[in-house]
């Protein structure tokens, strides 16, 4: 019987691999995904051109105007007089204007000591792409602080993503939405199909028990993903430098975990669901939803009504996204992750046992 | 009696190398039952499409109702009337909201409709269904309602395929009287079955092999022609000699 | 003990009542056909034997064992060929084949003496895709997967319909062949010219049988005269044959219509009184299974 459960994995290959159409989308939707989400969609600074008001150059400040020039995020279009700031502003020949005090020297020196002081530096800055306005306003302000020497001036400080590249954090989002759509989408239809073609009728009808059935078929897409995940982990790490400071095995454990447990909910659905059609849209509104909504992906679940925060509770993806956010961007080891962990195996436990009920060997 | 709607000659339609329907020729007069059946892939379903005016002869002309088959399209389909056992009705649609989309569909205006629905339901004796869900009619009401709205425009000529597969033997009697009927009053009836006892009920029939027509007579000659007791004979011996399949 | 025994098999879905205490038994070896309509219940009672639903009422045994309790047992003894072509459309001829082979556990080889005749016909295309076949070659390549495991009863759910003429009448063919090596074959059609090749048959309609017999018996119990007619105008006669004396029921039969006579009918009073019809025949016919079927549904 082992020699026939091999078969049955071979037949679900070539189901797979024939659908050269399906295949392709599957290997190339994660690479636009990476790249749409890493380049094109970006928060972050690049070229912002910075213009200066000082109205005496003292060594505090051609210092942090050296610092400002040598970034390579910012551009120094010269000092100017504060009648220009508005025009520079308005005819974008600048979208940052930084303003010193006249008794910015003094205002640094207290700082130093501890005195509290009144504002010496002042920041106008172009808000009319918001983003971009966020990000430079809060790295000009950790630029200038070091110009300042270690003053704390400021109490914004930027942790682990000092940059604030924007897809470092989309990274594990996409990772929680790609083994969903290719795991839990893809086992549905493929089993659902069998029942619109009729061949499903057949197979029951036969000595070998349904589980069996259903794990040949789960195999080859687990193999699809697991190649998906490298083709991500690779993309991460070298086209948008990912630091992965915490090491690649505990993703990968849990990525592991996640995928089993993606192909349970596509198990789940497809015994619910009887055409493509509706396993379809089951896969897209009952999963992909809750984990663009409430997974963390795109929203903070702090920001969240205090009810759809403990929805996102029951969201697989919420704790897998935490998890990989953690490893992969604060370089925290798989144990410090124990608990999403537990959540998720758990989550898999149930799901594949609910599943493996539903699905019966009869009809009905 | 001896009017001519169907008139088809030398009509070819050739998908690259491969000749779906080799130069066919033929006419179908006014109220005829016009069997048109061919074993899978002899050509049938093309040659169908061309006469309902759904693609154009790669050589060959013909006429469907008067218009012409290569020119004429759209006035070939306000013309005529098809119906087939996968597509017939909708079935979340009530009895009457399929006549009045039908009708709309053929290009009735409002009064025409109403006038033509409601003479079809009194005739059918159906006018306690008019509300009914088509989804939960019986399948050989469907059948019989979908005949029907295919005729509600009064086209010359209706085209069935495979109209009464699967449905029991006294609706079926039923389906047959009502297309005695419209033929009775000049509708001209082409249908396409593989089923030969449907073979039977036509005034003539021809049969498709390899993209020609390889015999058209009364089913009756034919029997005789090839010394058989049933249409199902006939066939088989004509369809034996296929060289091609699908 | 028959290969299938059925005893007041009953279910329903919903409001529906599909089969309504259906019983019959069908000996080792036969061909017994399930000759009815759409929604005879022909298609549940194929399910219900299969042990792919469970019945609300009854019993029945397929090769001695009983469809309830041992139904995996069944399961490895029958073949089943349901009303679609249950093939993989990606998959060429030779995966499918093999494919159905390892779902039972056996080889191609094991039982290519049984499927032989009926593969070799498929063979020269056995690397094409099952979905490029035409409808014969894929009704022969269902035929050989539901055969791969020497089953010793075969359930083949309207094999026949969407092919072509010639098509079916090879698949008669093959049946009558893996008839004489003993297989048991069950098979339904809304066909009924087809019902002469089988055994015998059960007339179903709307869930009940409504009789079962050999083909020959079934024409047999029509126990009227029977009479064909024809003339230049068949709705016209159809109409005015109905109204005459004498005549119990006249309905569209192919070419001719037939006429079921009273005792009291007579040829020469019928043709007097249709009056002027032009090219008006008349003669004695046989009834075939058809005629009796109306009959048995008028009753």
């Amino acid at each position: 019987m082992k020699q026939n459960f091999a078969s049955f994995v071979k037949k679900e290959s070539l189901h797979i691999l024939r659908d050269t159409r399906t295949m392709l989308i599957v290997m190339l939707i994660p690479v636009v995904l990476m790249v749409l989400f890493g380049f094109a969609i970006s928060t972050e600074v690049n070229n912002v051109n910075v213009a200066v008001v000082a109205p005496n150059r003292t060594d505090g400040i051609r210092d942090a105007v050296e610092r400002l020039s040598q970034n390579e995020y910012f551009t120094f279009k010269g000092y100017i007089t504060p009648d220009d700031i508005d025009p520079y502003l308005r005819s974008g020949k600048a979208s940052a204007v930084v303003v010193f005090a006249s008794d910015y020297e003094r205002g640094v020196t207290q700082a130093a000591t501890g005195v509290p002081t009144k504002p010496v530096i002042q920041l106008i800055v172009d808000a009319s792409n918001v983003n971009t306005a966020g990000s430079s306003t809060a790295y000009l302000q950790s630029i200038l602080l070091g110009a300042a020497s270690q003053q704390a001036m400021f109490e914004t400080r930027m942790l682990f993503n000092p940059q604030m590249r924007s897809a470092y954090n989309f990274v594990p989002g996409i990772m929680g939405l790609i083994f969903i759509l290719v795991c839990a989408m893809m086992t549905s239809v493929s089993i659902v199909r069998e029942k619109e073609v009729g061949t499903m009728e057949v197979l029951l009808v036969s000595p070998v028990r349904p589980v069996k059935i259903i794990f040949a078929k789960m195999i080859p897409y687990f193999a699809i993903s697991c190649v998906v995940l490298v083709t991500i982990l690779l993309l991460a790490r070298y086209l948008l430098e990912v630091p992965m400071s915490g090491g690649v095995g505990g993703i990968f454990t849990i990525s592991l975990l996640y995928l089993i447990l993606s192909l349970s909910l596509g198990l789940l659905v497809s015994t619910i669901a009887q055409t493509q059609v509706v396993a379809l849209l089951i896969s897209a509104v009952v999963m992909m939803m809750p984990i663009l909504m409430l997974s963390g992906m795109l929203f903070p679940i702090e920001n969240l009504p205090k009810f759809f925060q403990v929805i996102s509770n029951i969201v697989p993806a919420r704790w897998y996204i935490d998890a990989v956010r953690k490893m992969m961007i604060q370089g925290l080891p798989i144990v410090a992750v124990w608990k999403n962990c537990a959540i998720l195996l758990g989550m898999t436990i149930a799901l594949l046992g609910v599943s493996l009920k539903k699905f019966n060997d009869k009809l009905e | 009696m001896n009017d001519i709607v169907i008139s088809v000659r030398e009509l070819s339609k050739r998908f690259g190398n491969f000749t779906a329907v080799d130069r066919i020729s033929f006419d179908v007069y006014r109220g005829e039952i016009f069997g048109f059946l061919g074993a899978n892939g002899a050509g049938k379903t093309t040659a169908m499409r061309m006469l309902c005016g759904l693609s154009y002869p790669t050589s060959g002309k013909g006429s469907v109702a008067g218009y012409d088959i290569m020119h004429e399209g759209e006035q070939i389909k306000r013309h005529i009337g098809y119906m087939s056992q996968r597509f017939s009705l909708y079935n979340d649609l009530t009895v009457w909201e399929n006549m009045r989309l039908f009708a709309g569909i053929y290009g009735l205006n409002k009064s025409q409709t109403e006038q033509q629905a409601t003479e079809l339901l009194e005739r059918l004796n159906f006018s306690s269904e008019r509300n009914t869900l088509v989804g939960s009619l019986p399948l050989g009401w469907k059948q019989k309602l979908s005949f029907a709205i295919a005729t509600i425009h009064r086209p010359e000529v209706v085209f069935l395929d495979e109209p009464t597969g699967g449905v029991d033997p006294i609706t079926r009697r039923q389906f047959w009287e009502m297309i005695y009927e419209a033929a009775e009053s000049g509708t001209t009836i082409f249908v396409t079955t593989h089923y030969m006892d449907e073979a039977e009920y036509c005034t003539r029939v021809s049969i498709m092999v390899d993209g020609k027509v390889q015999a058209l007579d009364t089913p009756t000659r034919l029997k005789q022609q090839f010394a058989t007791e049933s249409m199902d004979e006939v066939f088989r011996i004509l369809a034996r000699g296929a060289q091609r399949g699908e | 003990m028959g290969a299938i025994e059925v005893h007041n098999l009953s279910k329903s879905y919903g409001k529906v009542q599909a089969l309504d205490s259906v019983s019959f038994s069908v000996e080792r070896g036969e061909l017994f056909g399930l000759i009815g309509p759409d929604g005879a219940g022909k298609t549940t009672l194929f399910r219900l034997l299969t042990t792919l639903l469970n019945p609300d009422s009854g019993s029945a045994e397929v090769d001695g064992c009983d469809t309830a309790k041992d139904y995996l047992a069944i399961r490895s003894r029958v073949g089943y060929m349901p009303g679609r072509f249950s093939l993989y459309p990606d998959l060429s001829v030779e995966e499918n084949l093999q494919f159905f082979a390892a779902l039972f556990g056996v080889t191609i080889e094991d039982s290519y003496d049984l499927i032989a005749p009926i593969y070799k016909q498929i063979e020269p295309f056995r690397t094409r895709r099952a979905g490029k076949l035409s409808g014969g070659m894929k009704q022969k390549l269902a035929l050989s997967c539901a055969l791969i495991h020497r089953p010793n009863v075969l359930f083949l759910d309207e094999p026949t319909t969407g092919v072509d003429a010639v098509s079916r009448s090879e698949l008669w063919d093959m049946l009558s062949e893996l008839k004489e090596r003993g297989i048991t074959i069950l098979v339904s059609t809304p066909y009924m010219d087809e019902a002469s090749r089988c055994d015998r048959i059960a007339l179903c309609n709307e869930g009940r049988i409504l009789k079962i017999d050999t083909p020959e018996g079934i024409v047999r119990g029509f126990d009227k005269q029977l009479y064909g007619i024809s003339a230049k105008n068949m709705f016209a006669l159809l109409e005015k044959a109905r109204t005459a004396d004498g005549v119990e029921d006249c309905y569209p039969f192919g070419e001719k219509h037939h006429l079921v006579a009273r005792e009291e009918f007579d040829e020469a009073k019928f043709v007097a009184q249709l009056g002027d019809i032009e090219g008006l025949q008349i003669i004695r016919t046989a009834p075939t299974i058809e005629d009796m079927f109306i009959k048995l549904m008028k009753r």
